[in-house]
């Protein structure tokens, strides 16, 4: 009979936020792919494609379906165990992170209130941070385990700038959660929900600009996409990969940059806050309110997804040099200063 | 250093500023610029439903005329081979028969008339040398295939349509709309 005490209900719900959650990021990446080709083409005058379908918004399915018809190829001496896992783990690290994501206030259905969010736990931000550090593994397995030369460097160029850019990230953070004195994504939403309280970024504006550079880094975006440098440094840690392992890691990608964005919207622009308008004096709304909030959300999500590309077609890739002195001699310091000047003021405002 | 003019400019080699080293403001520079080119006009033109219109003396594809009767117009002279540049006319000359007057306009016509499409640079000397006026280039441009024998163009892929029979094609072909 214990077994039975479990919360059916709850257990049912959950599968559902996560199929859903799961599949509209699986969406929102198919559509990213298509919406970077867009936006390209038009930040350089032209039309982008527009023949599958009506504007062309057939084309991911028919880029998917390329890339699965293509032959899969392992190389001979690889280590096949390691080979496939590489862009598993790379997929899989990119999807586990939208767990803690707050995506919208609590809606009320069957009777029961749901809460937009798959698992609130108390260390929300150090879990992101660890299942991100975990991407690194997909790059280097996936250069390591091709034996090939050129994948190995670029899986160590790779590693070596996601762990550089890591700290900095981290250190900009923490000037951010002294802040906010929690962890818990939920509750630092909340917190600038509140009708008295700006949003996190007038705070924190350097440590915003800090976490954006290091969120350019972490995606292998342009101007920090050495680890892919797909015209002229060999391809970069997948040049082995063909067909969907190929694809995998390319939507991992996508994957990543769509869940910085959540990120970045939730930890500086208010996550499901709508701006200017005071959700606790209009509590009656009910669900509508909860809906009003995550299509806030995907909003400030959409802006900075347009961001990451504007930038992209925008400025030239760094030097490798240019890449770890940005790193280490201008972004640590930095975040270094932004984390001992917050943590003096708030120590002086206590006082 | 004595110069030829008095415009040349030295190279200016200033170590960068801070604003430069910075590198934030000039980034937000060029994000301005390729902001603005959203609202430029694309200059694209939708290749199969709009068609860019041609010059007048475009040179395309070949056709073999005929004359208002529908008869070939090609004795086979072999002039336009000569002319070609290229060598990418070859012809084989046959006699009209009785009875065939409505096909041919002289006595002697074109049993075979090819033109080997991937070897023609379209100089369109052939149209020149032609004293029958019956080879000439039209305005359509060959388009993509598989293999390299459908390159060359017999008569049936030259000849322009029948006017009695095929008005429409023919005012088509001719290119007048």
């Amino acid at each position: 009979m214990t077994l039975l005490s479990i919360d059916w209900f709850l257990l049912i719900e959950k599968l559902i936020l996560i199929a859903v959650i799961i599949f509209a990021s699986l969406g929102i990446a198919l559509y990213t792919t298509f919406a970077e080709r867009k936006v390209a083409a038009i930040l350089q005058d032209r039309p982008g494609p527009n023949r599958a379908g009506p504007f062309g918004l057939f084309q991911p399915f028919a880029d998917g379906l390329k890339l699965i018809m293509k032959e899969e190829i392992i190389p001979n001496s690889s280590n096949k165990f390691l080979f496939v896992l590489g862009p598993t783990l790379a997929m899989i690290a990119a999807l586990m992170t939208c767990a803690v994501i707050p995506w919208g206030d609590k809606i009320v259905a069957f009777g029961r209130t749901i809460a937009l969010q798959i698992a609130d736990i108390n260390i929300g931000i150090l879990y992101v941070f660890g299942v991100v550090s975990l991407g690194v593994y997909g790059i280097m397995i996936g250069g390591w385990a091709s034996n090939n030369k050129f994948s190995l460097l670029a899986a160590l160029r790779g590693a070596s700038q996601a762990i550089s850019y890591e700290l900095a990230m981290g250190i900009s953070l923490i000037a951010l959660l002294m802040i906010t004195g929690t962890l818990q994504l939920g509750e630092i939403v909340k917190q600038q929900m509140q009708p008295n309280h700006f949003w996190n970024v007038v705070y924190q504006p350097l440590g915003f600009l800090l976490f954006l550079i290091c969120a350019f880094a972490e995606c292998n975006r342009t101007p920090f996409d050495l680890p892919e440098a797909e015209n002229e440094l060999n391809f970069g840690y997948h040049q082995e990969y063909s067909s969907m392992k190929l694809g995998f890691y390319l939507f991992a990608e996508y994957i990543n940059m769509f869940i910085s964005s959540v990120i970045m919207a939730t930890l500086f622009f208010g996550g499901y806050d709508i701006p200017f308008f005071d959700e606790a004096k209009h509590a009656d709304w009910g669900n509508w309110l909860a809906l009003a909030g995550v299509i806030c959300l995907m909003i400030k999500v959409v802006l900075f997804i347009f961001f990451f590309m504007w930038v992209r077609w925008t400025i030239p890739r760094f030097r490798y040099d240019q890449l770890m002195k940005l790193g280490w001699k201008t972004m640590l310091p930095l975040a270094l200063l932004n984390m001992l000047i917050t943590g003096a003021v708030i120590l002086w405002l206590k006082k | 250093m004595q110069t030829l003019t008095n415009r040349a400019k030295l190279v200016e080699r200033k170590p960068l500023s801070f604003i430069e080293k910075a590198y934030l403001w000039n980034i937000l520079k060029g994000l301005i610029i390729t902001f603005s080119h959203i609202f430029k006009k694309k200059p694209t033109i939708q290749y199969p439903e709009v068609k860019r219109p041609f010059s007048p003396v475009f040179r395309g594809l070949h056709v073999l005329n005929r004359d208002e009767e529908g008869r070939e117009r090609c004795t086979a002279c072999g002039l336009c081979a000569v002319a070609c540049p290229a060598e990418a006319i070859t012809m084989e000359a046959a006699e009209r028969l009785p009875g065939e007057e409505h096909l041919y306009r002289e006595e002697k016509y074109a049993a075979r008339y090819e033109i080997n499409m991937l070897r023609c640079i379209f100089c369109g000397l052939c149209e020149e040398a032609c004293p029958k006026d019956a080879v000439y280039l039209s305005e359509t441009f060959a388009g993509a295939n598989f293999n390299r024998e459908s390159f060359v163009f017999g008569k049936e892929n030259l000849l322009i349509p029948n006017p009695k029979t095929d008005p429409e094609g023919y005012a088509k072909a001719k290119g007048i709309n």
